[in-house]
């Protein structure tokens, strides 16, 4: 399979060596079953196949890719949602593939999640403060009743609403402001690393922001890592130090989140950044397009070789039989391609 | 659901007859449409008055109940009633106000004179009706043009879409299709009749970006082909300033400013369009600062602020702001703002620039 690529010195932007998250050739897959009585499986759904990366305390690693790319199946492995059907899972040194439920909650108390969905992710019937305070209840962390409510109310002004708001139900809240409820519940039990699946995908633009400012503020404040996965890549860009571009299950590019946009090297990361317009008509008009073809294979059956080569502009009959690994051109940047620049293929 | 209405071409030749390019093919005149609720009379849309002219690309951009759809489904008669009325205002369509068409008559001109798009294909395209019997059907029960005909007809609309291998595929129902396939399907219904104006609501936002950008380029070259004018309604910023001649930002069912994309982008002198254009993180800006977003919460339309809509939220916001509304108005750079205090506003974006 694809990846020793990820040197784990090949980072140094954190002052740790030690990275907080770990994840090494992680693949999993789901299988397809039929039959009523007796199942067999007739096919396998590979989400994710062979996925390497890190993460250092404080830092972002930027998950983006599109529909199907496997960048939330990741996101599930590594809080242990799904079961991988191979490789590793470090969290400050320890593996978590293997462990039980039991194990896993002490881990879990140092990981928080954010869905995309605030309407579907808080329970309508709890009251804010409640839901913002189940961490706390779960793994133990308050003293006494006063100290649960205190720990609420501080809480909810770290994230910008007013302590007062505790008493109201998830229906009285903006999507904003639901959001905010997320993100106060998933820092209740101090995490070091938080998840965010498309936090802010969901919200409108002028709220999107506030929500981008206070998650920029939490990290600086509680030295946050964030795993940010969405589809829009300039949100991603905006809010990571690297960035990993997925294609169905696989990374096909990492890179420092400056380099990704002035010189992609992968040409799906390439036609990736060319179909985001930008909000500036003089330059969207002076703007040369790539506009891939088709639509993404279905991950059923990816296609031989390169997974990418059926809609790639300058695919090459290689292409189609050699599925290239992930390797390093520049010290922190990384490609799957053949043809890239500076690409080398092992012997 | 969108009735795709009767493309009788008794009605192309005489409309065709009546207009003339220099009259704006569409012209919306003091529009209110509102919504009568569980809390009272909430106002969607709130005395808007705009032109699209023929073959020309408008934006409409806006955030969460601004009003951007329900000025759509307002043109095109869509508008449930009750909940929905339309208080007041004039839709003139080449000079006929469609406010004042019976439902047959409007039925004619919606597909035959004004296509629309929707964000959902799924829920637009009829699930249990092969594609082609669904592109066929205006063809046939409305144009006469029947059988094998209606068969061919349908074959190039989807060949004109992108459809690879049209004639087979016309026999594939809408779950068989991928969602960018069954939003070029919608494009190929939509256009069937030759529209004069297109109007895509949240056409391409569920779709991935790479797509996005498919059908984008897609319904930019046909309606250019076809000499449409096409209405984009979305609440992405870069698609506008892509693809749009002119623009209407619209907030609280108000447009705030309108003019042309560079005029709008390059010197906006609305403090909400402001707001919006430095809440939106940019590709190309190689420092990834932070943001400067709007402060506050999109306003309760049952419940506005008096005087301007957007006053809560505006660091520019004065006495008078609180007292009245004000109105649409040019502004140095060119456009129309409706804000007492755009000068300071220009002024702030010049300096922040330099």
């Amino acid at each position: 399979m694809t990846v020793e690529a990820v040197h784990p010195d090949s980072f140094s932007t954190s002052e740790s060596d030690f990275p907080l998250l770990s994840v090494k050739d992680l693949s999993v897959h789901f299988p397809i079953k039929r039959g009523l009585i007796v199942q067999r499986e007739v096919a396998r759904v590979r989400a994710v196949d062979g996925v390497s990366f890190d993460i250092r305390a404080g830092e972002t690693l930027g998950l983006v890719g599109e529909s199907g790319s496997g960048k939330t199946t990741t996101a599930k492995a590594v809080i242990q949602l799904n079961k991988p059907a191979g490789g590793s899972i470090a969290f400050e040194g320890q593996e978590l593939i293997g462990l039980s439920n039991s194990q896993m909650r002490p881990v879990r108390r140092k990981m928080g999640m954010v869905f995309q969905d605030p309407y579907g992710s808080l329970n309508p019937r709890m009251r804010a403060g409640d839901i913002v305070g189940e961490p706390l209840k779960v793994h133990g962390l308050a003293d006494s009743k006063s100290d649960y409510q205190e720990q609420i109310a501080s809480l909810l002004t770290t994230v910008g609403l007013n302590p007062a708001m505790a008493e109201r139900y998830p229906n009285e809240f903006s999507g904003g402001q639901r959001q905010r409820l997320g993100i106060a519940r998933a820092i209740a039990a101090r995490p070091d690393l938080l998840i965010l699946d498309e936090a802010v995908s969901a919200l409108d633009v002028s709220i999107q922001a506030q929500i981008l400012n206070l998650l920029q503020d939490l990290q600086e404040q509680y030295r946050l890592a964030y795993l940010f996965i969405a589809h829009d890549l300039s949100v991603v860009r905006h809010v990571s130090d690297r960035i990993a571009v997925m294609y169905l299950g696989k990374i096909v590019e990492t890179a420092q989140s400056k380099d990704l946009y002035e010189h992609p090297l992968h040409p799906y990361t390439q036609a990736l950044l060319s179909a985001i317009p930008t909000p500036d008509p003089v330059l969207e008009r002076s703007r040369t397009r790539i506009i891939l073809r088709g639509d993404a294979p279905s991950p059923l059956s990816p296609p031989p070789g390169c997974r990418f080569h059926t809609r790639c502009p300058i695919a090459t009959e290689r292409c189609s039989t050699v599925d290239p690994n992930l390797r390093f051109t520049e010290p922190d940047q990384s490609v799957a391609c053949l043809l890239a620049d500076g690409y080398e293929e092992a012997d | 659901m969108y009735d795709y209405g009767t493309c009788s071409k008794t009605f192309i030749g005489k409309a065709s007859t009546l207009s003339s390019s220099s009259t704006p093919l569409l012209q919306v005149r003091n529009l209110r449409t509102s919504f009568k609720t569980a809390e009272g009379i909430l106002t969607a849309v709130n005395d808007v008055s705009f032109d699209v002219n023929h073959g020309e690309t408008l934006g409409i951009v806006g955030e969460s109940g601004c009003g951007k759809s329900v000025t759509a489904l307002s043109i095109m008669g869509l508008v449930p009633n009750p909940p929905g009325l339309i208080e007041q205002g004039e839709v003139l369509f080449e000079g006929r106000d469609l406010l004042k068409l019976s439902d047959a008559e409007m039925q004619d001109v919606r597909g035959n004179g004004i296509g629309m798009i929707f964000q959902e294909p799924m829920s637009s395209l009829n699930p249990v009706l092969s594609i082609g019997r669904q592109i066929a059907e205006p063809l046939e029960v409305h144009l006469g043009i029947g059988g094998s005909k209606a068969q061919d007809r349908a074959t190039e609309l989807l060949e004109m879409v992108g459809i690879g291998d049209p004639r087979r595929r016309l026999a594939d129902y809408p779950h068989q299709l991928s969602g960018g396939q069954r939003q070029r399907v919608m494009i190929a219904i939509a256009l069937s009749c030759e529209p004069k104006l297109l109007i895509a609501d949240e056409a391409t936002t569920a779709l991935d970006v790479t797509i996005q950008a498919q059908i984008l380029e897609l319904m930019k070259n046909l309606t250019s082909q076809l000499g449409t004018a096409l209405m984009i309604i979305t609440h992405n910023l870069g698609i506008i300033a892509r693809y749009a001649d002119r623009l209407n930002v619209m907030y609280a069912g108000k447009i705030r400013e309108t003019g042309s994309a560079e005029e709008v982008y390059l010197n906006p002198a609305h403090p909400y369009t402001v707001g919006l254009l430095n809440s939106v993180p940019r590709l190309d800006q190689t420092e990834s600062e932070r943001l400067d977003p709007i402060e506050g919460e999109i306003p309760d339309l049952l419940n506005l602020p008096s005087g301007c809509a957007f006053q809560p939220r505006c660091r520019f916001a004065t006495e008078a702001c609180n007292d009245s509304e004000p109105p649409l108005e040019a502004a140095e750079s060119g456009q129309q703002v409706a804000c007492f205090e755009s000068q300071a506003v220009a002024d702030a974006v010049a300096s922040a620039r330099s």
